[in-house]
């Protein structure tokens, strides 16, 4: 019962991660043969890449930035959610509402809603007396806008938390409340301690899909400017406007597969592989779920 | 897991009501803002083409030509085929392969389990760029590029997301059951499809919910495997492209992205609740 998803975790996961590394010390370009070449790939990462370095800071940056506001801003309406007494299904559904919409469909429809000429943001802006900017086609605020893409589908991490939340007896708040605790105390002797685990995971599963970050970067990228082809693929455009949005798993797809240099997007691989790895590492540590022996009945 | 916190009564002084009143400002005040974006593609795709170039938000006249023209200006029948095939099949054959592959690691002891399912975690959670060339290559190899056959197939040889998840939901459900079900003579396969699977239909929904979901909202397979050749791309991937022949369109894009969200959307109404609490399996339960 077991035999086809072993031959899948072998076929799909160990091999391709074994030759992963063996690539990457290759020349390769699908055509012919691999050629072995030694460290020449990552002495060319390291060293003499045009763009690989504005790649992993835009890739850092929602790292650093995205998960965090995101996870802060779940975490405050998650806490809104529990304390509401009524309609409590309505209002998570109606927040949890744009975390359905199809990435590709949500960029598209931010672009259309920040566009500087015709948008309904710069509108209503417009309206205020105030001269919208330029929003997805600014390359200092590109990553911003996307930004606040992110927070408009943190809808998944809102249920997670919000399930957590409400695993929080409610005992112990009432057995504050007796204790004189006011609400500030309440949540950083009450709720935090609960609920950490759940931030802990929310925090870390958000890093891993940060560094992977592409398909948001890259449609806003596609979309926005304008320019992309039917049938001509999506390479040209990525990053746009001025490499802004073009992130590390953009620039490895560039390599590998706009220009078929297959050995040195395995470079970029690996790399990511072993920053991805740590991550990894924590969350099969404290996540209860991860770790095989649990069991729950 | 919604309604058991919430029934404390107790009778509002002024200090409560007062928080009550804030609590709800800054609820609703959100809630427009979140459902600002949906309301205004909505508008917009009614819109003609000459009002779209406008800075106006409300449809005048309203008109129903760019839901029309969806289907005759851009292939949109095909893509949402090529979606629909993606999705189905990728969900069949990924029920067919997890759902006994996460009974076995969920009940049953044997050697080596735990490597097994450490190593169907880190599959599930690296980046998939990590593996992405040599795969890519076994496909080109087999000169299946070009077309949904590399991000269908795997399927059948199990998915790791799903199998973690379909793990989860089978370990509540009490050992005991099983255990009968062995004493009336079941073998393995008995047990499964007699006790486990009708026990375990919610959770066996749920995450057939997120493996269709995200086979029809995929954007970097579609763009690795099938940009060459668009008669197999999916809506999501033919949204994301077609707009540069139609930059200006905004009436036709909004039309198109409508569309694109509607069967998500349906299909959500239909199982909000299995569909939440698999959410919130994914995070904490378990």
């Amino acid at each position: 019962m077991l035999a086809p998803a072993l031959l899948g975790l072998a076929i799909f996961f160990v091999y391709p991660l074994i030759a992963s590394v063996y690539y990457s010390f290759t020349r390769f370009d699908l055509v012919s043969d691999p050629e072995f070449i030694g460290f020449r790939n990552y002495e060319y990462l390291f060293t003499k890449d045009p763009k690989v370095a504005t790649a992993a800071l835009n890739t850092l940056w929602f790292v650093l930035i995205m998960v965090p506001v995101k996870l802060l801003f779940a975490f405050f309406v998650a806490n809104l959610l529990v304390r509401s007494r009524r309609g409590n299904g309505v209002w998570r559904t109606l927040y949890y509402l744009p975390a359905l919409v199809p990435p590709v469909a949500s960029v598209v429809a931010f672009v259309f809603l920040f566009n500087p000429g015709t948008g309904p943001v710069n509108t209503i802006l417009k309206a205020l007396g105030i001269h919208g900017p330029l929003w997805f086609n600014d390359p200092n605020l590109s990553k911003p806008t996307l930004l606040l893409l992110s927070i408009w589908v943190m809808g998944d991490v809102m249920i997670i938390l919000l399930a957590g939340l409400l695993d929080v007896p409610r005992e112990l708040y009432e057995a504050a409340g007796l204790d004189g605790a006011n609400a500030a105390q309440k949540l950083r002797y009450v709720t935090l301690p609960t609920i950490t685990p759940v931030l802990v995971f929310s925090l870390v599963t958000g890093i891993i899909a940060a560094l992977q970050f592409f398909t948001e970067a890259a449609v806003a990228s596609t979309v926005a400017s304008g320019k992309a082809v039917v049938g001509e693929g999506t390479g040209s455009q990525l990053g746009y406007p001025n490499n802004s949005l073009l992130t590390y798993t953009q620039w490895l797809y560039v390599r590998g597969f706009g220009n078929y240099q297959l050995g040195y997007a395995s470079a970029l691989a690996v790399i990511l592989f072993i920053v991805a790895a740590a991550f990894l590492v924590v969350l099969l540590r404290r996540v209860k779920a991860f770790t095989p022996e649990e069991a729950t009945a | 897991m919604t309604a058991i916190a919430l029934t404390r009564k107790r009778p509002f002084s002024g200090g409560r009501f007062l928080v009550w009143v804030g609590e709800h400002v800054v609820l609703v005040t959100v809630a427009v803002l979140f459902i600002a974006p949906i309301v205004f593609v909505v508008l917009t795709s009614f819109m003609t083409s000459d009002q779209t170039l406008t800075a106006t938000v409300w449809p005048n006249p309203w008109t129903f030509e760019n839901y029309l023209k969806a289907f005759s200006e851009v292939p949109l029948l095909q893509w949402f085929g090529n979606s629909a095939l993606y999705a189905v099949l990728a969900t069949a054959f990924m029920l067919v392969s997890s759902v006994p592959a996460a009974y076995v690691l969920a009940r049953i002891k044997f050697r080596f389990a735990n490597v097994i399912f450490i190593a169907i975690i880190v599959a599930m959670l690296l980046p998939p760029q990590v593996t992405a060339v040599p795969i890519y290559v076994m496909w080109a190899k087999l000169g299946l590029t070009g077309s949904l056959a590399p991000l269908i197939l795997p399927n059948l040889l199990g998915d790791a997301f799903s199998i973690f998840l379909l793990r989860q939901f089978f370990l509540t459900i009490p050992k005991e059951y099983a255990d009968a079900a062995r004493i009336d003579g079941n073998g393995e396969f008995g047990v499964l499809w007699r006790v486990i699977i009708p026990m375990a239909k919610p959770g066996i929904a749920a995450t057939a919910i997120f493996l269709f979901f995200h086979s029809w909202n995929d954007y970097y397979g579609p763009l690795l495997y099938t940009s060459e050749n668009p008669a197999w791309w999916p809506v999501a991937y033919g949204l994301a492209t077609f707009r540069g022949s139609h930059s200006t369109d905004w009436g036709l894009t909004t039309a198109i992205t409508m569309l694109v969200m509607i069967p998500v959307v349906v299909i959500f109404f239909f199982a909000q609740r299995t569909f939440v609490e698999g959410i919130a399996l994914t995070g904490v339960k378990g």
